[in-house]
């Protein structure tokens, strides 16, 4: 198979332009007469849903979740990055665009990347149109920051809940929309199956969460917006709820899977306080700005942090980087983190923790500002700990924040099945190996807002619908499948929880495919896998039925998923023989332990094929190009 | 420690649930709420029964998908704190804790703890939002927001829709949230051309579906796991009676509400 990108011929800079101008169009009379399915109603979904009804299409749009407000975008913090340049400090498209296919350490396409940083601008207007509160000067002009490890404030917030206020927005865009009757909202749904007709997308079948109903939807177009697969560590920062299941259900029918061992690592963490322990929780990067970052010098020190004087403690980032201190990307700061516990120099009762310090930021501007500037996150730190952040320091730990891989697209957001569109975290497209701060909303909307209501109107135009409904027989075999895996999931009645399982999984996979990764031991985790997933078929227990409200059975049937995925990323990591961004082999590093990337041979996107239950994946490599950007050891000494 | 939880079960809204006692002894104070109806839904597994159904996902406070009573409650003693971020250290070993699902006619349950909150995303549809397609928006700097306005309107956005509010209030009224819409968009300079169509139809929405009216309890605002001011409500009244002041069919033609 060869993958064909569709990237614009000529200037960067006019690619989009371009490309739009190519684009067939659907007239406006013939719009209403094609309907499109969106799966996921979280910035990307929302914001494509609400966009292609404005456009007159008839949408029909699911989500697990009992509203379309609940979905994970919503506890993004920190903010959105656009190229406005208002505060007159550098910042330009390109220098947006350079920074993030830096910081993703050269394995992103670069015209994806341009045309994010492009749209990133409007993206700012609309939400303000639509009344999203950002942050203001006392004058009443939008307000920015510098965040995560960027030179240059181009973030945009609003308080430590951006990615709420921009996901309302999209979600009352969707609502407008679903009073004007061009968008049916389909809550408490999960999608369990792609169907493909004539080797095009043309439906979904899903899965009604409270009557247990399997229903067959078919459309002209389906578009997935399902988020990151970071549960498949069991533990994350990701809702309970996130799963893999929609777009690994159209890997297995098609669609190349692409870079899955891409996972990122966020640093500002609260450390783990047991076992039963359900998810992580971030404290926003933008901590990082006033923090400092510590350990003692000395192992095993277990002074409370008041009584270890200044000299024996170790600021490490600001020793390593000087240039950047503790605002290096994510990646670097995490292993940082990883590494100096390692050496026994953790603190907190676990030993995997590190001192993020506020006393100096508070010495300099005051409490007050530092409460204006992190009063939520504060809170939340306290209320979870039961320790007060402004007289002692956080703790933090790395946890697996983000998927920069997912199923491949090309620039039209097009996944290797035609009519199948992807967007958001879902796909794998413009974060490369590593993603850097408020960099996932801009996607997420970019996406939504102004990348596919031209490219899906594209793909309409070109192509013609044979008629079909739910009796088809691709249909009724896909509905047959989901219930014979459903009724399986019931049967079996043995003696483990899916929660049991699942821990076990993301165990293995966070200690061989987490921070720091080796092909012996990515081959000994894909042993444990495939043990794990053997018995899990034999010995998982599903109480209830399939004909009601049941959590346990929705558990299941994704983290079935998330066995197979697992396996995927491993065989991906095992691959992938350098370090770069989040993929860190300990086998490739610099002297100074840096990852150590190696262009001659793994500049490309690794998109894998699934070839059937047992079978091995088959590699398709997507080759990357760079005109713009050279590749360059990242330095931010 | 050791805790009873008293919880209500409840197979589906056609079959009478009640209260069922459970003992669980391995609490630890650093757990939270959910974690806790966790360790208990295993145990709860493991013996081949259903365990409770409740709704979560961020467990971060901040996608509103949890809350239940916590002995009389909603999202239990702690102040501005949902159930998912609530720690047990709260608690006493040996306590008691009663869990029931939010009561309110407007929330219809469905299975244990979980309630149908539809009728919230209802009152949104019918006018909480600004009318601004995509690709219409001005230059983002062309509208200036002086910083106290948007902080009052952040105040209100924060809103997470979890229905507390409707829960704690005696008569279960939607105002608080209501309002909090109300309030956010139509303190901005981007929310004033729909203004008084928005209050109208928002209103009529919430009074179309099975909510209560507001008698000024204040129950709501305590209960909030977000602090929404009790002054969203007084901007909702406001709005609403400047546009019943001025109403016009021709001007203000409004939508009909869906049926609750």
């Amino acid at each position: 198979m060869t993958l064909d990108a569709r990237i614009p011929s000529g200037p960067i800079e006019q690619a989009w332009d371009k490309a739009r101008f190519d684009m067939k169009l659907v007239n406006p009379a013939n719009k209403r007469k094609h309907n499109v399915i969106v799966v996921g109603s979280g910035l990307a979904g929302a914001s494509a849903a609400a966009s292609l009804g404005e456009l007159g299409y008839r949408v029909q749009c699911f989500c697990f979740q009992d509203s379309p407000r609940r979905a994970h975008s919503i506890a993004a913090q920190g903010g959105i990055n656009a190229a406005k340049n208002y505060p007159n400090d550098g910042e330009s498209i390109f220098r947006l665009f350079y920074d993030t296919v830096k910081g993703g350490d050269f394995r992103a396409r670069e015209a994806n990347v341009y045309r994010l940083a492009q749209n990133s601008v409007r993206i700012i207007d609309q939400c303000v149109a639509q009344g999203v509160p950002f942050a203001r000067e006392y004058g009443g002009s939008l307000t920015n920051r510098s965040f995560g490890g960027a030179q240059v404030s181009r973030t945009f917030y609003a308080r430590g809940q951006t990615g709420q206020q921009l996901l309302l927005g999209a979600y009352q865009a969707l609502e407008r929309q679903v009073r004007a009757g061009t968008v049916t909202m389909t809550p408490r749904t999960e999608m369990l199956d792609l169907i493909v007709i004539d080797g095009r997308a043309r439906g979904i079948v899903t899965r009604n969460l409270v009557t247990g109903k399997l229903d067959v939807h078919i459309a002209d177009a389906v578009i997935l917006a399902t988020g990151g697969y970071g549960n498949v560590y069991y533990l994350s920062t990701n809702a309970k709820g996130s799963n893999t299941t929609a777009i690994w259900r159209a890997h297995k029918r098609g669609a190349l899977f692409a870079n899955p061992c891409f996972t990122q690592i966020h640093p500002t963490c609260i450390p783990v306080s047991g076992d039963y322990q359900s998810k992580l929780t971030l404290m926003s990067e933008s901590l990082r700005n006033d923090g400092r970052i510590w350990v003692p010098k000395k192992k095993d020190d277990q002074r409370s942090p008041d009584q270890i004087p200044e000299d024996e403690r170790d600021y490490y980032l600001e020793r390593r980087y000087p240039s950047f201190g503790n605002l290096v990307p994510r990646d670097v700061a995490s292993r940082n983190a990883k590494a100096v516990c390692d050496e026994g120099r953790g603190v907190g009762k676990s030993g995997l923790g590190v001192y993020l310090d506020f006393s100096e930021a508070i010495a300099r501007v005051g409490e007050k500002t530092i409460r204006e500037r992190y009063g939520n996150l504060f809170d939340m730190y306290q209320r979870i700990t039961d320790e007060d952040p402004y007289k002692v320091p956080m703790r933090i730990y790395p946890a697996i924040h983000y998927t920069m891989g997912g199923l491949w697209v090309d620039y039209h957001l097009q996944s290797t099945i035609p009519g199948l569109f992807v967007l958001g975290e879902a796909n794998f497209s413009d974060h490369g190996a590593n993603r850097l701060g408020a960099s996932a909303l801009m996607q997420g909307l970019s996406d939504g807002y102004f990348v596919i209501p031209n490219t899906v109107g594209h793909y309409l135009a070109t192509n013609s619908f044979a008629k079909a409904d739910a009796t088809h027989a691709e249909a009724q075999s896909a509905l047959a499948g989901v219930r014979q895996t459903t009724e399986k999931l019931l049967s079996i009645r043995g003696k483990r929880t899916v929660d049991s399982f699942h821990r076990e999984l993301g165990k293995i996979t966070w200690d061989y495919c987490g921070m720091a990764r080796t092909a012996q031991g990515l081959q000994t985790a894909i042993g444990k896998i495939r043990a794990l997933r053997e018995e899990y078929w034999q010995n998982v227990t599903v109480p209830g039925s399939g004909d009601d409200l049941n959590q346990s059975l929705e558990k299941a049937g994704r983290v079935a998923d998330f066995f197979e995925l697992a396996e995927l990323m491993c065989i991906d990591a095992r691959e992938r023989n350098e370090s770069c961004g989040g993929h860190f082999r300990e086998e490739y590093q610099t002297e100074d332990g840096e990852a150590k990337r190696d262009d001659a041979n793994y500049s490309y996107v690794a998109a894998w094929g699934y070839r059937g239950a047992g079978q091995a994946p088959e590699l398709t490599k997507e080759p990357l190009e760079f005109h713009h950007v050279h590749p360059s050891q990242r330095s931010y000494k | 420690m050791k805790l009873t939880l008293k919880i209500w079960r409840q197979k589906n809204s056609s079959t009478p649930g009640a209260f069922v006692r459970y003992a669980v002894d391995n609490v630890d104070p650093e757990m939270s709420m959910l974690e806790c109806l966790d360790v208990l839904n295993e145990t709860i597994i493991e013996r081949g029964e259903e365990p409770v159904a409740f709704e979560h996902d961020c467990r971060e406070g901040i996608c509103g998908s949890c809350g239940f009573m916590i002995n009389g409650v909603a999202h239990g003693p702690e102040r501005a704190t949902t159930a998912c971020q609530l720690s047990m250290r709260h608690f006493h070993d040996g306590q008691e804790l009663t869990l029931e699902p939010w009561r309110a006619r407007a929330f219809p349950l469905l299975k244990d703890l979980v309630v149908d909150r539809s009728a919230l995303d209802h009152i949104i549809q019918a006018g909480g939002y600004i009318s601004v397609s995509t690709g219409q928006a001005p230059e983002g700097n062309t509208i200036p927001v002086g910083k106290e306005i948007a902080d009052r309107a952040m105040d209100a956005a924060a809103c997470i829709g979890c229905g507390a509010c409707v829960a704690a209030c005696p008569n279960a009224s939607a105002v608080l949230f209501t309002g909090a819409k109300i309030a956010h968009l139509g303190l901005l300079p981007q929310g004033q051309p729909e203004r008084d169509r928005r209050a109208l139809n928002m209103v009529a929405q919430m009074d179309a579906e099975a909510f209560g009216n507001c008698t000024s309890i204040g129950e709501c605002t305590a209960a909030c796991p977000k602090e929404i001011p009790l002054e969203v409500i007084a901007i909702l009244n406001r709005h609403s009676l400047q546009a019943n002041c001025k109403q016009r069919e021709d001007l203000l033609p409004l939508i009909p509400p869906v049926a609750g």
